[in-house]
């Protein structure tokens, strides 16, 4: 079998390739997961179904982290793409701590069972919503840098928007949060959730931002 | 084989050798400068490929460098050769840019002088003009075909990993087609002095024949070969620095524009062709493969808006075309008086 595989022309690279690909392809389904998880919630408390999608997505953490590795020792072991690896290690890591903050997120939902009003439900709706829009933008935007470095200001740019919308919707909620006559424990506990939810967002924004350095250095 | 003919091409091997440290970098340089070529690969590479073009495509630049003087006396090669190899030594110390095809048409020139040979004009102003058409031509190449596969990597939208790779791939045939036109290019500049007054004498090897030119086309190829081997990892592992940092695509795209204007200035069969479409030819000079490496790399920074270009290497390019010959020359006449009126050689 190994000998097959060492016959193949260009295997390593075809391999590597893939390996990329399953990786965006784990954070783009667990953007998915995630806001499949918070409406669950949203809708039905930490029932058995949001159980499933936190475990749904913890898995897809651990996979991704094993092709972070597997992908890792390959451009060094083999010095691949020399004058980009750098930029690609920085990529996958910043796009790995993503899926950690939809899994933290989603773990400390599942722990503390934030007790969320009625009122305020259709806030976090909309900011998760934005948040995954923003998540997402980002995986397209990745996945261009890849086969056509030219795209990425596009999806780069719907990234800052969607960003800057989940900053709005935040905001306002935690306003909504404040001005209501909960005790001043449960707004403290709500305004957490609405800032881990928002931390995505903003940490997409910061991955756009250094992926705009890596795209203009492949197109000179 | 006598003693005293092999001190006598001690100074062509020495070029050789010379030549071999030095230009592999320009064939190489770039592809190990940039850690996507292993050195080690790269020397076994550039050695089989320049021996192979030395010995197979050597002749068409040695037959020009023959009619501008057939030095007809072996201690007068060993001379000429010398001189050659003294300039380089001197012009590379002294960091300017040189090349062994301007040495040795010095080391020609000052022959020709001290012997009271006419030296041929009109050979002399077309191998000079192929000085400045060699890195303009070089770099009108480059910037074609780094339009083109721009063009072509927007297109095909190819991962990063497999672009690496198929780059990976390019600049090992691209050096290894670039050492091969290095060694038909150059190979004229380290024994083609020594042709006239060659002492091999015609070898048969189950019914081929090897003339007594092509025995001293392959011992020069080795000698180049060993320069390789032995000495230029430094000098590739610096050349990235020296021409300014470049990227991946725009290395392979200037080794293969180096490998094609230096196949240009070597091939017989592409003279053949030319004739035969009635168009001008090419004319079959030695050149310098660092000035088309030059060439190229000027060519695509233009293409890119000029930023980056060290006019200072350019104006080294430039001092070297006139300062490199005439020491040659200088030092080739000088010699010769030496080693006449002191050593009672015969050298013409």
């Amino acid at each position: 079998m190994s000998r097959i595989k060492k016959l193949r022309l260009f295997g390593r690279t075809k391999d590597l390739e893939s390996q990329i690909d399953q990786f965006l392809d784990k954070l783009s389904e667990s953007t998915v997961m995630f806001r499949l998880g918070v409406r669950t919630y949203l809708k039905e408390g930490a029932n058995g179904e949001f159980e499933v999608k936190l475990k749904a997505v913890n898995a897809l953490e651990s996979e991704a982290d094993a092709l972070r590795r597997i992908i890792e020792k390959e451009l060094y072991t083999h010095t691949l793409i020399p004058d980009a690896r750098g930029d690609v290690l920085g990529l996958i890591e910043t796009l790995d701590h993503m899926m950690t903050l939809f899994e933290g997120a989603l773990w400390a939902i599942s722990i503390e069972k934030p007790d969320i009003p009625e009122e305020h439900k259709a806030g976090y709706r909309k900011l998760t919503n934005m948040v995954v829009q923003a998540a997402d933008a980002l995986v397209l935007a990745a996945r261009s840098f890849f086969r056509s470095p030219h795209a990425v200001s596009d999806y780069n740019h719907k990234v800052m928007v969607y960003e800057k919308e989940a900053d709005k919707i935040s905001t306002q909620l935690k306003r909504d949060i404040f001005d209501s006559d909960l005790e001043l424990a449960q707004k403290a506990h709500l305004r957490n959730f609405v800032e881990q939810i928002d931390n995505v967002a903003d940490w997409a924004e910061d991955v756009a931002d250094r992926l705009a350095i890596y795209a203009i250095k492949r197109t000179v | 084989m006598e003693l005293s003919v092999l001190i006598f091409l001690s100074s062509g091997l020495f070029l050789g050798w010379a030549l071999g440290a030095n230009d592999a970098a320009n064939v190489f340089g770039t592809a190990v400068g940039t850690r996507m070529v292993r050195w080690s690969t790269a020397a076994i590479i550039c050695s089989i490929f320049v021996v192979l073009g030395a010995a197979v495509s050597g002749a068409g630049a040695s037959h020009t460098l023959g009619k501008l003087g057939a030095i007809s006396a072996l201690p007068g090669a060993f001379m000429t050769a010398l001189a050659a190899a003294m300039a380089v030594f001197f012009m590379t110390k002294s960091g300017l840019a040189v090349s062994t095809s301007q040495a040795i048409v010095g080391g020609i020139v000052g022959w020709n002088l001290f012997s009271g040979q006419p030296t041929d004009t009109k050979i002399l102003s077309t191998i000079v003009s192929t000085w400045v058409l060699c890195p303009v031509l070089s770099a009108i190449i480059a910037v074609i075909l780094y339009k083109a596969l721009h063009l072509y990597l927007r297109q095909a939208q190819l991962h990063l990993v497999r672009t690496d790779a198929y780059l990976r791939m390019g600049l090992l045939i691209a050096g290894a087609f670039g050492a091969y036109a290095l060694g038909a290019n150059n190979i004229a500049n380290v024994v083609g002095v020594f042709i006239p007054a060659t002492p091999f004498p015609e070898l048969q090897f189950g019914g081929i024949t090897f003339s007594a030119a092509q025995q001293l086309f392959l011992i020069g190829g080795l000698a180049i070969a060993v320069g390789v081997l032995t000495y230029s990892k430094g000098v590739m592992l610096t050349v990235g620095g020296s021409l300014g940092r470049i990227s991946p695509v725009a290395a392979f795209i200037a080794v293969v524009s180096h490998s094609i204007v230096l196949f240009a200035f070597a091939s017989r069969g592409l003279e053949a062709w030319l004739l035969s479409m009635g168009l001008p030819t090419i004319p079959l000079v030695p050149v310098s493969s660092s000035q088309a490496v030059v060439g190229a790399v000027v060519g695509i920074a233009i293409l890119q808006g000029a930023v980056g270009i060290r006019w200072r290497v350019l104006g080294n390019i430039v001092l070297g075309w006139l300062a490199t010959p005439v020491m040659a020359c200088a030092i080739c006449y000088f010699g010769l008086f030496f080693l006449q009126n002191v050593f009672g050689q015969t050298v013409f």
